[in-house]
């Protein structure tokens, strides 16, 4: 079974959009969206930038890291402001947490 | 704080619509843009006889079905175009041989796909062989939550259990699942139990749809109608389970628009964001426009492109927007919001589908529907008429579960 499906996001967690969520760059509207069942939502710029760098490999503590290192920023203001993003994102059922595939 | 997700309400029955943040352009009324989601009716082949089927009563036979490259041609378009979503229906999708295929060929084009399926034909490597060809999601439809109720209204023996099967296979593969389960007079009282099921086989969504009263279920309202009574209680549980399983079942609630006192926005407004596509090949507003006489709807084996029929047909643009509206709906507050209602029943109850939807207070015929619906759901006619190629068959007392 696919396990729990409400994730904590923590520094060490490494988030990963789930088999049903599809972000992707719509040419012809010329926006990124995420595509769900019975759903298609616009992330905006930001929460694209960090859903792009959700790959199951990278944790937390290093989307941080570069996020911190790209924009110059102070690195405890960053994490804070992109844990609450993938919280809310994995709350809504659009991140999961990278695991073993099963068969 | 700004949102970090608009939702783009897509689907044809989502109540929300913040389709804006992608068509960014004229009025509510005037947007029209390509659809983010589009509905392929594969087959009109199914072996269930729900009475309530949102199959047109005058179905497509197998012989009038776009063949497996037709379908591939009209998915090409349709990625090229700018929809996003797929959804395989029916019908029964699984009852084409090409489905596998089919979906492959989405995923091949960028296409979201979404498997709407009653479940009964499918194996355990079928199931997978579509997850493998990039399957995004699978809908299964429920007819109660055990077999006795279940089975006779499928007018199908065993289907619950086979159901429950592939349910499990589903989330066993992966795959996000959604329980769709219509309900009337005479399941109503297994909601309770239905949302449990639900939560049992994993589900992530939960959509309880009050049966919409056209086609096969007009022929069937007098045994499918609910009380107003029902209703009420359906209301209760669902507001009170949406509370309770927040963040473990999501549960879209489509209510019935007889005892409503405004109209649904059907389809989000006549061609404004969706079209389906029929067996045949039809290019329609809704899975229902078929049963309006009088419109001529346009096929992907004309010489026309699907975006040319989108834009440009006369059925598409015969109820577009609100320039068609009589009143009371013209110079109504809410004509934007509502679009006036569902075309298909306000010509199934009046004749005339450019007239004000019955659902609505404000039509004059509201009062005798509301009353009709009332009397028929007090009544004792439980007996069903199947759905079937031959017009409907009615339920005989040896039918249970068929």
């Amino acid at each position: 079974m696919a396990g729990s499906r409400n994730i904590s996001v923590s520094e060490a967690s490494r988030p990963v959009l789930p088999r049903h969520a599809r972000l992707k760059f719509d040419e012809t509207r010329q926006v990124w969206v995420i595509l769900a069942p019975e759903r298609v939502l616009a992330p905006d710029e930001i929460a694209v930038e960090v859903l792009q760098l959700c790959d199951g490999v990278r944790s937390v503590a290093g989307i941080i890291d570069q996020l911190a290192e790209k924009y110059a920023a102070d690195r405890g203001a960053i994490a804070t402001d992109v844990i609450a993003m993938l919280q809310d994102l994995a709350d809504k059922g659009f991140l999961t947490e990278a695991r073993e595939k099963t068969s | 704080m700004s949102p970090t997700l608009t939702d783009a309400g897509v689907a044809a029955r989502d109540p929300k619509d913040g389709l804006a943040a992608l068509e960014k352009r004229g009025s509510t009324a005037e947007t029209f843009g390509i659809p983010l989601a589009v509905l392929a009716e594969l087959t009109h082949r199914c072996p269930l006889q729900c009475p309530y089927c949102s199959n047109p009563v005058e179905l497509d036979r197998g012989g009038s079905e776009l063949t497996t490259e037709e379908w591939k041609k009209v998915l090409s378009e349709l990625a090229e175009i700018g929809v996003l979503q797929i959804h395989f229906s029916g019908g029964e999708p699984t009852a084409r041989k090409d489905l596998v295929e089919l979906v492959q060929h989405a995923s091949d084009v960028g296409l979201y796909s979404n498997l709407i399926t009653s479940a009964v034909l499918l194996t355990r490597e079928k199931l997978s062989a579509l997850a493998d060809a990039g399957l995004c999601h699978v809908q299964i439809s429920f007819q109660g939550n055990e077999p006795v109720v279940a089975d006779r209204v499928a007018g199908l023996k065993h289907a619950h259990q086979k159901k429950l099967e592939v349910a499990k296979w589903t989330r066993e593969l992966d795959m996000p699942l959604t329980v769709n389960a219509v309900m009337h007079r005479q399941n109503l009282f297994q909601l309770t139990d239905i949302i449990q099921m639900a939560v049992d086989l994993d589900a992530d969504r939960l959509e309880v749809a009050n049966v919409q009263y056209y086609g096969w279920a007009l022929k069937n309202r007098a045994a499918l109608m609910p009380t107003l009574a029902q209703i009420e209680e359906t209301s209760r549980i669902v507001e009170e389970a949406e509370v309770r399983l927040k963040g473990i079942l999501a549960i879209d609630y489509v209510v019935p628009d007889y005892y409503a006192l405004r109209p649904k926005k059907c389809m989000g407004g006549w061609g404004r964001q969706f079209f389906n596509i029929s067996p045949a090949g039809k290019v329609l507003p809704c899975h229902a426009a078929e049963s309006i006489t009088g419109l001529e709807f346009e096929s992907v084996r004309s010489n026309h492109s699907i975006a040319w029929i989108w834009q440009n047909s006369e059925a598409f643009n015969r109820y577009r927007g609100t320039g068609w509206m009589p009143e009371p709906c013209q110079s109504c507050e809410f004509k934007e919001i509502d679009f006036g209602g569902c075309r298909c029943q306000a010509f199934a109850l009046t004749g005339d589908a450019g007239n004000t939807d019955p659902a609505c207070t404000l039509s004059p015929l509201h009062e005798k529907i509301f009353k009709l619906a009332e009397s028929e759901a007090a009544g004792d006619n439980n007996r069903f008429i199947y759905r079937n190629f031959a017009g409907g068959t009615p339920e005989t007392g040896g039918d249970h579960g068929a």
